[in-house]
This record gives C-alpha cells, structure tokens and sequence, in this order.
C-alpha cells in the first residue's frame, strides 16, 4: 500500500495546489447570496401579506407562499433562468424553497430522455434525495428526544 | 526485418512519416464565439446539432466531423481501414454510435480529455506499421452530455469553483496516411496540404498513469499537470531534446490553474517551457467575457484546437515542430463517490512540418 513518504509527498502537493488555486471572492459572494435570498424571502413576505389582506388564514397564506414560490422556481429552471441565479447566488438561491424545487424540477427535465419511470421515476430526487432522507430522519430523531423528554418531564 | 522504431524508455520514432491528410473540426455557438472562431470548419448554432437527446447529439456531431474529415481527404469511406475515437461518455457511447453508421473498422478509446493524443498514437502507429495505409482519428465531446455524466443537471443552480473548466462542445478529426496529401481540389477535396507543405507525425511519447494523490474533480488541472510534466520530460529526455527544440508545446486541457503547476513542477526538474508552452483549453475560450473559469477540457477541447488550429499552423509553416500533449484525468462518478484519487494521464505527438514536393 501506500508507504510514508509518498503519503507526504501527496500532502506537500496539495498543500501546493490549494496555495495556487484561485478562489472566489468570500465577501462578494456572501452578499451576493445575502441579496438573492434576501430578495427571494421578500417576495415570499410580499404573497403571505397579499394572501392575508385577501382573506386567507396565517396558515393558509404561508402554504400560498410556499407553492407559489415553488411554481416560480419550476418555471424559471423550465425557461433555463433558475442556473443563472443559482450561479450569480450561490447558496442565497439554493436554500430557500425554491432551491430545493429547482433541483427537482432540473433533475426531471435531464433524465426525461431516459423514460418516464428509469428516468423520472427514478432520478427525479437525485440531488434532492439526500434532503428529503436525511430531512425526515432528524425529524423522526428530535421527535423521538421530544417524546422522551415528554415522558421524563424534563419538559411539559 | 522491420527497422525499430522503439526510442528511449516511452517512445517511437517513426523512419517513415505518418502524413496528416486532412482534419476537421465542428463546434457549438460558444465555441464560435471565442478567441479561435473563425479556425473552426463549421459550427452549429443548434446545441442538440438536430438530435432529441444530447447523447445523441454528441454521436452526430462526432460522425459529421469524421465525415468531414474524410471528404476534406479527398479519400473515400472503403479507403479508411480503421478508426480510432472515443469520448467521455460512459463506455465511449458517442463514439461507438457516431461511427457505426460510418462503416468503417472501429477500436473505441477512453482517455478522458488524453483521447485525441491516444488515437493520434495509435493511429500513427497502425499507419507506419503498415497495418492501414489510411486511419481516422476522431473524439468529441458535449457540455451537456459530460455535465450529465459527471455533475449535474443542466438546470441546477449551482456555482462552479474558480479552478473548474467548461466542457468545450466540439469535435475534431483527422485522417492519418502514408503518403502527403493529395493537392486540394477546389469544390471536392481539401486535404491539409499547403504551397508550403503538410504535417507529419514523426514521434510519439506514450504517457504513465500519474498519480499525486488528488481528490478535487473540481480541480482537474490539478489532477492532470503531473502527468503532463511527466509525459514531457520523458520526451525530451527520450528524443535527447531540450524544450527550444520545439516551437510550440501545447497541453491539452490543464486551463489556468495547471498551466501554473506544470511550469512549476517542469521548473523543478529544471525544464524551463515557459515560452513555449500553449494550453488548448486556453486558447479556445475567453475565460473572464465567457465565463469559463480556468478554461476549457473535455476529448473535444484539444482535439477542435488540434484540427482547427494547430495542425494548419504547422502545415502552413507557422511552427516547424510542436509537440502536442492533450491530458486526461481518469475519474468516474463512481470512483469520485467512493473518495478514490483522481490519476491523470498525458500522451505526446510531434508534429512537424514537411516540405512536399510537387
């Protein structure tokens, strides 16, 4: 297997390459995620306070927000826009909402060609799978810590 | 009893010189649109070049630049006695479908972005062995059909690191003979022939898998530039050569980022190829108008530059000797998920220019 020196010999040239590998600007990319999420929140706000003053409940207007938000996303990655903001937001595009419909709705549209259950079926989550298991799974696990919790009274 | 043609460690030198006959290339509108434009023998504005899926897409665009190629050779399909190509689909698809509707003797190759120097290699070799008087020599590669393969979705909005390269959409090919190519016959043929003469294959170095322990797919100039420096050493120290023995080295797709590391790991070794050294996956796009980061890859990066570019260049005398030396990094998805390292390979082709007498 691998022997010592060779492992340092790895070591000293990734040191090498991460010290010539060019990075993108931390601070210009924060805001620029910091503006796209933020713009993408404020337009949220802006359905939940229209849905309200149309009469619909808090609970109502928040499941208007969260669908048409979604719609949006799905239409804008279907017109080839979503990537641009993704690219241009980074992680200010990829964790609201309409992120995680964009993954999907991409993922649909690639693998279309492949048929509707091999392709679809079954690559349809292939970026967002993790997030639904693993989204799911700490659910169940704090809702396991919350009924223990329950019953030992640490909480009422 | 065949005179050897075996020289130092890695490498063949050819006693009779492999002719380039003709070469073509195809590329997409981005392609087009950067700084080696108006090299390229077409370029299709549509990205599916007709096609319903992007695979094939690739296999037209692949097919169509091998018939090119023939046709600019003035040869005819039944001339052609094997061909070589791949791509950088998942066992080499594009390839094996753009040349079964060809009909010609097919060995598909896989050397990630190396491919063009792996078919160039063994097509020179076939051709000065006497096993063809006439190969073809053909990879492509497609910026969805990889972004598939290797990445993600075209829609996902994601951002690409400022080391990552653009998958050039493109084609190159070349026919390989034993003898110069004919005159050009305007309207019919235009093999690679000008007043001044044509281009030889008169050597090639034959690259090791290196392997420096890299891990980033994001970072494949990284991966690569070891085994470019490898494979250059090996050639000058094969062929007795210092770096100003060539006019030219051009790498195939190390982009920015392993332009710097080659030089610096050359530099090492005390090989200064500084002034002559070109990267294709540079010179084909406009990094910072067109926003392709380090530059271009893929098999079609430094197979379009070869046939658009490069090989015009030294048949019409702008170089006298280049050695061109396309990189692969050799890494599946699969293997890239279980946390393996990425290998990268380099194979070497001199090219030189030849006077033809008329």
């Amino acid at each position: 297997m691998e022997n010592p020196q060779q492992k340092k010999k790895q070591q000293e040239y990734a040191r090498y390459v991460k010290q010539v590998t060019p990075m993108h600007c931390l601070p210009s990319n924060m805001a620029k995620a910091f503006l796209t999420g933020g713009i993408i929140c404020v337009i949220g706000e802006g359905i939940i306070s229209l849905a309200e003053t149309w009469g619909a409940s808090q609970k109502d207007a928040g499941t208007w927000c969260s669908v048409i938000l979604i719609l949006l996303s799905v239409i804008l990655t279907g017109l080839n826009i979503y990537p641009k903001i993704g690219r241009f937001g980074g992680a200010g595009s990829l964790v609201p909402i309409t992120g995680f419909a964009n993954s999907v709705a991409a993922s649909a549209i690639e693998f279309k060609a492949e048929g509707q259950v091999f392709g679809i079926g079954c690559k349809i989550f292939t970026i967002a799978g993790p997030v639904i298991l693993y989204g799911i799974m700490s659910s169940w696990i704090l809702g396991v810590i919350y009924y223990i919790l329950r019953i030992t009274e640490v909480i009422s | 009893m065949i005179p050897s043609c075996m020289q130092g460690a890695a490498s063949l030198s050819f006693p009779i010189p492999v002719y380039v006959q003709s070469c073509a290339s195809i590329v997409s509108q981005k392609e087009a649109e950067g700084p080696l434009g108006k090299h390229f023998d077409m370029v299709c504005p549509d990205p599916k070049f007709g096609e319903d899926t992007w695979e094939a897409s690739e296999s037209t665009l692949q097919k169509d630049t091998a018939l090119l190629a023939i046709r600019k050779s003035g040869l005819s399909i039944p001339e052609i006695r094997l061909a070589f190509a791949g791509d950088l689909l998942a066992q080499t698809s594009a390839s094996s479908f753009g040349i079964a509707g060809i009909g010609i003797p097919f060995y598909g190759l896989f050397g990630a972005c190396s491919t063009m120097g792996e078919a160039l290699s063994l097509g020179a070799m076939a051709v000065s062995a006497g096993y063809a008087s006439h190969v073809l020599c053909a990879t492509s590669s497609h910026f969805a059909t990889a972004e598939k393969e290797f990445r993600f979705p075209l829609g996902y909005g994601s951002q690409r690191p400022a080391s990552a390269t653009w998958t050039v959409t493109g084609s190159g090919a070349c026919v390989l003979g034993d003898c110069p190519p004919a005159l050009p016959v305007p309207g019919q043929s235009a093999p690679l022939r000008t007043e001044k003469g044509c281009a030889v294959i008169q050597g090639i170095t034959t690259g090791k898998l290196i392997d420096y322990g890299m891990k980033d797919s994001l970072n494949m100039g990284a991966c690569m530039a070891p085994a470019a420096c490898d494979t250059i050493c090996q050639n000058l120290f094969d062929f007795g050569r210092s770096p100003d023995d060539y006019d030219c080295i051009f790498t195939g797709d190390l982009g920015t980022v392993g332009q710097r590391i080659l030089q610096d790991l050359l530099l090492e070794k005390g090989v200064d190829i500084s002034r002559q050294h070109q990267d294709c996956g540079m010179l084909i796009y406009d990094s910072k108008a067109q926003d392709t980061h380090a530059g271009g890859s893929g098999c079609g990066c430094a197979a379009s530059v070869l046939t658009s570019f490069i090989l015009p260049g030294v048949a019409d005398g702008k170089w006298n000797r280049v050695l061109f030396v396309p990189t692969g990094a050799l890494l599946s998805k699969v293997s890239f998920n279980e946390g393996d390292t990425i290998p990268g390979i380099a194979h070497a082709v001199i090219i030189e220019h030849r006077e033809v007498q008329p």
